[in-house]
């Protein structure tokens, strides 16, 4: 480390000056300092010897945790804090950014403080046992999450759940979707965070109500957290107590306070925020200045995009299953259009895409466009290609969030957009509104287990089904599912924050967050075309012996959401609105403001194997279609139309995203290039009238 | 004037190798050609009914306008066997600024009598003339048909300077004669409207559809031709096409 030391070299010029320098205000930072860039992807630099080695070892190691059943190593003995692991290294002299979860890569750390069961099974499905007495520490002496959640669960929520008409609720793992403002650890230091927090901690006074106690309480938690990051660097030989000083060391403050998240956390998605932008800012100016090349730059940025991809959690078989595969949803948002005009494209917005040609293609860390159709055309062109090389980039409506969120949000998870220092989400995972349906014919009872779940209302009773009868008891069904739905996350939510309080990612928001209550759906579109199915084809009940409605027969055509007709998507849209607004009656944990998603891109496979039979002709088993997509085959006017309908799902009512999975062949993007008009003889390259859209990409 | 009706098959709303950018395509039911390598054997039938108005068309378009700038492509089956309601729809088309391109094989056109077709040209855009083979015996082979009136349609759209792109499907054994890809390349030469040169290499994907329609598939044993030998049938009939 001391020759590493003596190599490093300072920039001496002053940043603009602003706002930031007086209150924690990143983005003001950042509009005062950040360098548009208009240019294409040709200064961009390949991979470093020190890259290419580093990467090797890594995926040696990646090989060796797949021969290994997926996990390489798991702490039994440990419980990881921030400061809990000896340094780790990959290769210590080719590191340019360094520190990892525990003292070994792709060793799992050990966090019990969401479910000591949980980490238990996790150990258990991989050949590990937990430490005794690190079990009877968490099982006697420290509750934890998980244990609270069932304490206060009513035998209804129990139901509900067992039932799955309540899915992937985040009552025995970590929840996950809370961003830290990881640039404020480069851009402050952490003395001047802490003596921040600490006046925060200092404002709360007087009359102590709950709410005030809870928040002065979870400060002081924030500020040892903060006292911990400080002594994660010393660890690493870096003092992080001051500002970064370069690029180097703003990419290595940032990441320390990443760090400190995924050694206390282990949520459902630990994303990083929008970072690429802001590390510009210390790289251009260490450019400038003649201290790093940009093949250093791009080697920085390399490393610490390498660091992201060995990010790992210790999950259960049935965890993984959920997801499909072991998610750490690392989303990085890139990209997007300022509230002045400007773009917030940069080189590094290009570096972090281009560290999927140096590394090769991952998904992780998620690399999330925020595309808006004024992005300067060159970086369009070279995400596309980059999109062709690798499939490795998700794209998301800038248009649509920035006058939400303004211009200095990121993405949670796939989807979950959040200002970045203000706003968190209690992550609430989905109910089954399919299921739902199916509750409101069978008059509460789940028609998989027979057994009564929701109040006993009256069932239909009549041979063919109604469209205004269904619709009646439908939404007197949505109405209770709601209200269970909302309770059982205020549960959750209270006991998360009570006995698993994310303090080092607290600790890099301000003191007032906004909350949202991030509600989800799952089924949609079997929703919106069952009803479809009842009210413009006939649909006949089948019952079992019991009398209970177990299949559907349909008689005639119906229309089909996924195909531009305003006749079944206005259903889809309607039922949105409807469940919306019902979560909104209930009071939700913290006065969390309330939002839904249309997202599940992995679950609804687990979520159709406990849905029955449904009214549109789905049989059980058969997987929900994900998010908002139509179901699978059912829309048959291309893409376009499939898009279209999806597009009319209101924003303003699933503010939490709503995701459609489309793939398609490259072939029906369009012809490669070899197949088409030659240049040769003047030929207009298939874009005769001025027509070819460069949007369309 | 009686009401215009389409017999259609289907519609795509992402079309983006029929003509220039991001195009609606409306596919036309039915087709007089029965071209041993066709991927759409489920738009020959001349007596399958789906009824479209040009208006009905049009108000779908509109629906997905904002995606699909590229324009309207009609394609089939063959268009022009229901050629009056080709013309309405593209007169109405362009007449709201729409670009409008026609997939045809040129196969009724009939050089002494071009009443229909000087009146379609007016409002089409863009032809994608399909050419199949140029020696004409092997033509009658591939296709059941002479191309006679398809190389005279050639000749008239280049005479009325409408911009056309020339599809060409390499088949092995079929339709990659090097002789007849020059003589093709030389044919081009003499038109002076040509914009683009789009030669696809056969594929065998349809081959589902004709086991579901009991039609039997005659070239089963052909082989897909790898790009390599698409672009060196391209190249042959760009050479003699600048020479």
């Amino acid at each position: 480390m001391e020759i590493a030391v003596e190599q490093e070299k300072y920039a001496t010029s002053k940043f603009v000056s602003g706002k930031w320098e007086h209150v924690i205000d990143v983005r003001d930072f950042i509009q005062q300092n950040y360098t548009p860039y208009d240019g294409d992807a040709n200064f961009l630099k390949g991979p470093t010897p020190a890259t290419k080695k580093l990467w090797e070892e890594c995926c040696d190691l990646f090989k060796k945790e797949r021969e290994n059943g997926g996990v390489l190593d798991m702490d039994t003995e440990v419980v990881s804090t921030i400061t809990s692991h000896a340094p780790g290294y990959i290769d210590k002299e080719l590191e340019v950014i360094v520190g990892l979860q525990t003292d070994k890569p792709l060793k799992r750390s050990m966090q019990p403080f969401g479910g000591i069961r949980m980490a238990e099974t996790a150990c258990k499905s991989y050949g590990y046992e937990i430490d005794k007495k690190v079990a009877e520490i968490f099982t006697k002496y420290r509750k934890t999450h998980n244990q609270g959640v069932f304490d206060c669960y009513t035998p209804e929520m129990k139901k509900a759940r067992h039932a799955a008409i309540l899915t992937g609720l985040p009552d025995a793992y970590g929840r996950g979707r809370i961003i830290g403002d990881y640039r404020r650890v480069a851009l402050y230091g952490i003395d001047r965070l802490i003596e921040d927090k600490v006046q925060q901690h200092a404002s709360i006074d007087g009359t102590m109500s709950p709410e005030k106690i809870q928040l002065k309480e979870e400060l002081m938690e924030q500020i040892r957290a903060l006292g911990e990051m400080a002594e994660l660097g010393d660890m690493y030989g870096f003092d992080i107590r001051k500002p970064a000083r370069n690029a180097r060391e703003a990419i290595q403050w940032l990441y320390f306070g990443y760090l400190s998240a995924v050694k206390e956390q282990n949520g459902a998605a630990m994303s990083i925020g929008r970072t690429s932008t802001f590390l510009d800012i210390y790289i251009e100016r260490d450019l400038k200045e003649g201290i790093i090349t940009e093949e250093q730059a791009q080697e920085m940025i390399d490393h610490f995009v390498m660091k992201l991809r060995l990010v790992r959690f210790a999950r259960t078989p049935e965890y993984n299953s959920l997801f499909s595969g072991d998610p750490t949803w690392v989303t990085e948002s890139i990209a997007g259009i300022g509230v002045d005009g400007r773009h917030l494209v940069t080189k590094n917005s290009f570096r972090y895409l281009h560290t999927l040609e140096n590394l090769g293609t991952a998904p992780e860390p998620n690399l999330t466009i925020l595309w808006s159709t004024r992005l300067p055309y060159a970086f369009k062109r070279y995400a596309a290609h980059i999109s062709i090389e690798t499939s490795s980039v998700q794209y998301e409506n800038d248009d649509l969030m920035r006058p939400i969120h303004g211009d200095d949000y990121a993405i949670a998870c796939c989807v979950s957009s959040m200002v970045m220092g203000k706003e968190m989400q209690f992550f609430g995972a989905r109910a089954n509104l399919a299921k739902c349906l199916l509750y409101a014919i069978n008059g509460g009872i789940d028609e998989r287990l027979k057994e009564q779940v929701a109040p006993e209302f009256r069932a239909i009773t009549s041979t063919y089904l109604d469209y205004d009868e269904v619709m009646e008891k439908y939404e007197n069904m949505m109405e209770w599912l709601a209200g269970l739905y909302v309770n059982t996350l205020n549960v959750i939510h209270y006991m998360h924050d009570k006995y698993c309080y994310e303090r080092s990612q607290m600790a890099l928001l301000d003191r007032d967050v906004k909350r949202y209550f991030a509600t989800g759906i799952a089924g949609l579109s079997v929703v919106a075309d069952s009803l479809s199915a009842i009210k413009y084809a006939k649909v006949k009940t089948i019952r079992d012996e019991s009398g209970i409605v177990v299949d559907y027969e349909i008689e005639g055509e119906y229309p089909k959401y996924g195909n531009n007709d305003d006749r079944v998507d206005s259903i889809a849209v309607e039922i949105v609105s409807k469940f919306m607004n019902m979560i909104r009656k209930h009071y939700t944990y913290r006065n969390s403001i309330p939002t839904m998603s249309i997202l599940t891109i992995t679950s609804n496979v687990v979520y159709g194997k406990k849905t029955g039979n449904t009214p549109d002709g789905r049989k059980m088993g058969v997987p929900l279609a994900p998010g908002a997509n139509p179901m699978h085959g059912r829309d048959s006017n291309g893409a376009v139309a499939s898009l279209s309908s999806v597009s009319k799902i209101p924003f303003k009512d699933a503010q939490d995203g709503i995701s459609n999975t489309f793939s398609i062949v490259p072939n029906a993007l369009g012809k490669d290039e070899v197949f088409f008009g030659d240049l040769d003889i003047q030929l207009d390259f298939g874009c005769s009238q001025g027509v070819c859209q460069e949007e369309e990409i | 004037m009686p009401q215009v009706y389409g017999n259609i098959h289907s519609i795509e709303t992402m079309g983006t190798v029929d003509g220039p950018g991001v195009r609606f395509v409306v596919f036309t039911q039915g087709c007089p050609m029965r071209c041993l390598y066709c991927h759409n054997p489920d738009t020959w039938n001349m007596h399958e009914n789906k009824k479209m108005t040009p208006d009905e068309i049009l108000l779908k378009y509109d629906g997905v306008k904002e995606f699909t700038k590229g324009g309207i492509t009609v394609t089939g089956g063959e268009p022009l066997h229901q050629a009056d309601f080709v013309i309405e729809l593209f007169k109405k088309a362009r007449s709201k600024g729409i670009h409008t391109a026609l997939d045809t094989s040129g196969i009724y056109f009939d050089k002494n009598n071009t009443r229909k077709f000087d009146e379609l040209i007016k409002y089409t855009s863009l032809v994608l003339l399909d050419i199949k083979e140029i020696d004409p015996d092997k033509h009658k082979k591939l296709t059941g048909h002479s191309n006679q009136n398809i190389l005279d349609f050639a000749r008239y759209l280049s005479e009325n300077s409408i911009p056309v792109w020339i599809r060409y499907v390499v088949v092995p054994n079929l339709t990659d004669d090097k002789n007849d890809l020059m003589r093709l390349g030389k044919f081009l030469s003499t038109l002076k409207n040509i914009k683009a040169l789009d030669v696809i290499p056969y594929h065998d994907m349809a081959i589902p559809k004709y086991k579901e329609l009991q039609i039997e598939y005659k070239i089963k044993d052909t082989k897909t031709p790898s790009k390599e030998e698409t672009i060196e049938a391209r190249n042959i009939i760009l050479s003699n096409m600048k020479a």
